[in-house]
This record gives C-alpha cells, sequence and structure tokens, in this order.
C-alpha cells in the first residue's frame, strides 16, 4: 500500500505534550490558525516526566514511524523538576534505541512553552520531514519471526550443499 | 491409583533449570513419590518416541526450559504441548528469553560468520557452515533449522504457568511442586512467584535513601563494596526495585548488584524500559553535558536492561525492516 510506497510515504508521528507548556502551546497555534502538517497525533500527559520510555516502544511497536516529546523549558518545569527527569530517561532512551539499530532522528526531546506556539508548527514540520526521509519504520510483527516456510529452508540447503560447500 | 504423569525438557538453555530440580535434594523423593517422571532428557533415558506414544493429555504437566530458536525445540515443545494438560514455562530463558534472547540483538548471519569464521580461536579455510541438509555416500544427513530471532515460550506455544529465575530458586521449585501434587495452582497463566519487588526482601532495605540520586555510577570491580548499605545508594546498577522477589536476595546478600533474572512485577508491560526509566531518572544533574556523562556508565543498555528479556521485549529484537525477509 501506499503507506509503504516510499514516493508516497506519510510519516506516522506521536507526539507527547506536556499539560503546561507545550500541549498549550499547541492550543495557541491552532487558535492562531497556524497551519502545520498533520501528521502528528498528539496525547496531552501531565509532564513530560510522566513519560514512560515504555509509551515510546508502544508507539513505535503499534505503527509509529517517530515520536515527539514536549516539555517546559529547563526551570518552568510545572512540578519542579520532571523536564530533568524526561531529559535523563532520553538520554538513555536514545542510545538504547541506536544499538537496537532505530535511527535517533526518530525520536525528538524539545521545550516548548506555553506561548511558543509558533515553535510548535515548527517542529512539527521539521519532524515530519525529517522521518520522511527516514522512511517508514516496519518493525517486524512477532508472529512472522517464525521460521521461514520448511520447504524454502530445504531447498535452499540443498541448493548450498550442490553448490559445493565442503 | 496410578500416579500423575510429568515430562521435564530443555530448549535454548545452559542446564541450569534441570540442575535446580535436582537440588531440591531429599525433597525430590517426595516429588518422585507423588509423580512419575516420562520424559526428561537431561537425566533420563527417554526417547521421543516414549512422548510421541503417549495419549494426548496424558501428562499431567510439563516443565519446559529454555528459549525457541531452533525447528527442532519447535516441534518439541509442540509436541509436549499436545500431550499436556498444563505447560509450566520454567526459569528465565522460557519466560522471557533469558541470556540467549541477547542473541536478537545479531541476526543468524552474523552469528554464523562470527561463530564459524570471525572468533580468534577459530581456523576455518575452506569456510565450511553446517547445513540444514547434506548429501554424503551415506544418504542425506540433516541438521534442524537454527531461527533468525530467538522467542520466548509462550510465543511459540500456549504456556499455563511462568516460573521465573536463572534459575529459578529451590524454594520456589518445591513450592510449585506442592502446589501442583496439592491441586492449589492459581489461575491460569499466573507468574509463580511474589508479585513484590526485590527491594522488599533484600537485606539492606534499611539504608535505602528516601531520595536517591547518582553523581557517578560505579561497576561492581571498581569499588569496595558496602556489605550491609543498599547497593543502588553505592551507585551500582542494582534492578531489584523493578524486580521480582522471590530468590531470597540471594544476589544482593552477597554483594552483587540484582541482574533481574525475576523478571517485572505483573503491572509492568515491558521490563527493560522500567529499569532504564528508572536507573536514568536517578543521574544527579540538569545539565545535558553532565547528564551524558554520568549516563555513559552505564555501557551497555540492552545487556544491562534486557539481560533475561530481550525476546520478551516489546521490539523483540533488532530492527530488522519487514521486507528484508528471511535469508
Amino acid at each position: 500500500m501506499s503507506d509503504n510506497d516510499r514516493n508516497h510515504f506519510e510519516p506516522r508521528i506521536v507526539a507527547f505534550f506536556c499539560n503546561w507548556c507545550t500541549y498549550t502551546a499547541a492550543d495557541l497555534a491552532g487558535t492562531a490558525r497556524m497551519t502545520y502538517s498533520p501528521n502528528v497525533r498528539v496525547i496531552r500527559i501531565m509532564c513530560s516526566g510522566r513519560l514512560d520510555p515504555q509509551f515510546v516502544l508502544k508507539a513505535f511497536r503499534e505503527g509509529a514511524d517517530g515520536v515527539l516529546i514536549g516539555g517546559c523549558h529547563p526551570g518552568d518545569c510545572h512540578y519542579q523538576e520532571g523536564n530533568y527527569k524526561a531529559l535523563r530517561r532520553f538520554k538513555l532512551l536514545k542510545r538504547f534505541l541506536s544499538q537496537m539499530g532505530i535511527e535517533e532522528e526518530r525520536i525528538r526531546l524539545e521545550w516548548i512553552a506555553a506561548s511558543e506556539g509558533d515553535k510548535v508548527q515548527k517542529v512539527i514540520n521539521q519532524m515530519t520531514e525529517q522521518v520522511r526521509k527516514l522512511g517508514p519504520l516496519n518493525l517486524e510483527p512477532i508472529s512472522q519471526m517464525h521460521p521461514p516456510k520448511e520447504k524454502n529452508v530445504k531447498a535452499k540447503a540443498v541448493a548450498m550443499a550442490k553448490g559445493g560447500a565442503s | 491409583m496410578s500416579k500423575p504423569k510429568v515430562g521435564f525438557y530443555w530448549c535454548a538453555s545452559c542446564g541450569g533449570c534441570d540442575e535446580v530440580v535436582v537440588d531440591l535434594g531429599a525433597d525430590i523423593l517426595k516429588v518422585v513419590g507423588a509423580v512419575d517422571i516420562v520424559f526428561w532428557p537431561v537425566a533420563m533415558d527417554f526417547k521421543r518416541s516414549d512422548v510421541e506414544n503417549l495419549a494426548d493429555g496424558e501428562l499431567a504437566v510439563s516443565f519446559i526450559n529454555g528459549a525457541v530458536r531452533s525447528s527442532e525445540q519447535h516441534e518439541m515443545v509442540e509436541l509436549l504441548r499436545r500431550k499436556s494438560q498444563l505447560v509450566v514455562a520454567f526459569g528465565s530463558c522460557a519466560h522471557t528469553g533469558g541470556i540467549p534472547g541477547l542473541a536478537n540483538l545479531f541476526d543468524r548471519r552474523a552469528m554464523f560468520e562470527e561463530a564459524f569464521f570471525n572468533v580468534p580461536s577459530v581456523v576455518n579455510e575452506e569456510k565450511v557452515v553446517p547445513l540444514e541438509e547434506y548429501k554424503t555416500p551415506q544418504g542425506i544427513v540433516t541438521l534442524p533449522n537454527l531461527w533468525n530471532t530467538v522467542k520466548t515460550l509462550d510465543q511459540v506455544i500456549p504456556v499455563d504457568y511462568y516460573l521465573p529465575g536463572c534459575p529459578p530458586p529451590v524454594s520456589l521449585v518445591g513450592e510449585m511442586f506442592n502446589k501442583i501434587v496439592k491441586g492449589e495452582l492459581p489461575p491460569r497463566g499466573s507468574i509463580l512467584a511474589p508479585d513484590i519487588a526485590l527491594c522488599d526482601e533484600c537485606p539492606r532495605k534499611e539504608t535505602k535513601p528516601d531520595k536517591m540520586s547518582q553523581k557517578e555510577f560505579k561497576r561492581p570491580h571498581e569499588i569496595m563494596i558496602d556489605p550491609e548499605k543498599c547497593l543502588l545508594a553505592q551507585g551500582l546498577l542494582c534492578l531489584g526495585p523493578i524486580t521480582r522477589k522471590g530468590c531470597g536476595a540471594a544476589c544482593t546478600r552477597v554483594n552483587m548488584p540484582c541482574t533481574g533474572c525475576m523478571g517485572p512485577v505483573s503491572n509492568v508491560l515491558d521490563y527493560g524500559m522500567k529499569a532504564l526509566s528508572a536507573v536514568a531518572s536517578l543521574a544527579d544533574a540538569n545539565d545535558e553535558e553532565e547528564i551524558e556523562k554520568i549516563l555513559c556508565k552505564v555501557v551497555d543498555p540492552v545487556g544491562t536492561f534486557y539481560r533475561y528479556s530481550l525476546p520478551a521485549s516489546l521490539l523483540h529484537r533488532h530492527y530488522q525492516p519487514v521486507v528484508q525477509g528471511e535469508k
């Protein structure tokens, strides 16, 4: 289908925005009628510190091509230090993802204050283009991780044996 | 009245899980008194045909340890599933993939290349690799197919109970046999271990600070470990807060941080991500560079947080796009 076709690939991006800053900024972008690419599905969380890394993997597993996290600027967290915790987790999560062969560019953390509607617009557009360049993230469904069909395996092995491997 | 029949089998595992049954000591006599062991490749001389000759469902319980990663293991666990009323995933490997599950960081081709060509002690000038089928003058010889991806037992067949641990603690094994014999098993799908984090039974619990944070993570060989103080508070990566108890804190009692073999408590979806989340948030810095400096001591995030559970994780394996297909 067109979703997997690189030419017509529309990235699916899941965005986790904190209630106090980034989500409010996205609201502002909306009321100010700023347009941005429709590839982002926004999920509101109370604080970027609430972002459990499990959510990120779950999003990837369920078909997201990228994950965007938005929180308050350093020092501005409504809960004092939630955004710092988000930053620490984000740093390690990024390293983990690259160890697992998933491009670091598929995940992004941005500080966006409640007044920065234009930054929401800019970041979402940038992220969409960045993920579009990377192409779809096609995680293999667990059911397909079964071995290849028995017949093919045998045919292949026979071919290898005939090929003269000693 | 004839005794209920049980079987043991091992897949991709080290044999430690079979060993732990023997570790029951004199209590194993009680087990043998209550049940008939009709299949146990590691300890007794039964053949596959002995299992095939059983009626479907004739085995009361099969205890299967090890992850599943070959066509032979696949056939055997399907056979045992058919013959058994209950299947217990015995030990970390069957439960969440275990150490063999770390092979999911690579694919089969890379593993073969490493094992048969690149290891410094290997001399293999003719590039001989095992084939699944090979013609000899005497006839065709075959080997099982090694999968590209290691799987947990319940990704291959339905599993009724899970007994976690690497290997499962003797006390829990004994408890499980008791429950089976008395017919007091919990609902199907249960994990046969307490649903509380390890810290609860750790002797160092009292020394755990209220607010935990770390300027520097350390590895066990780098410091003289205080035998009484909370290991996490000493900067060691102890995964006790995320891991199920039931082992009697076997590792933390002897100065080794918990590596998480008992798996997660029940409300966790992905063990490694919870562990990563807990460890990362301990880093005592707000500045990006400083955070990175602290966290770079977590040298191998996958190996640290998914040591026993990579195949059971949300990603299952190193990313390989679906379009590539199997080789």
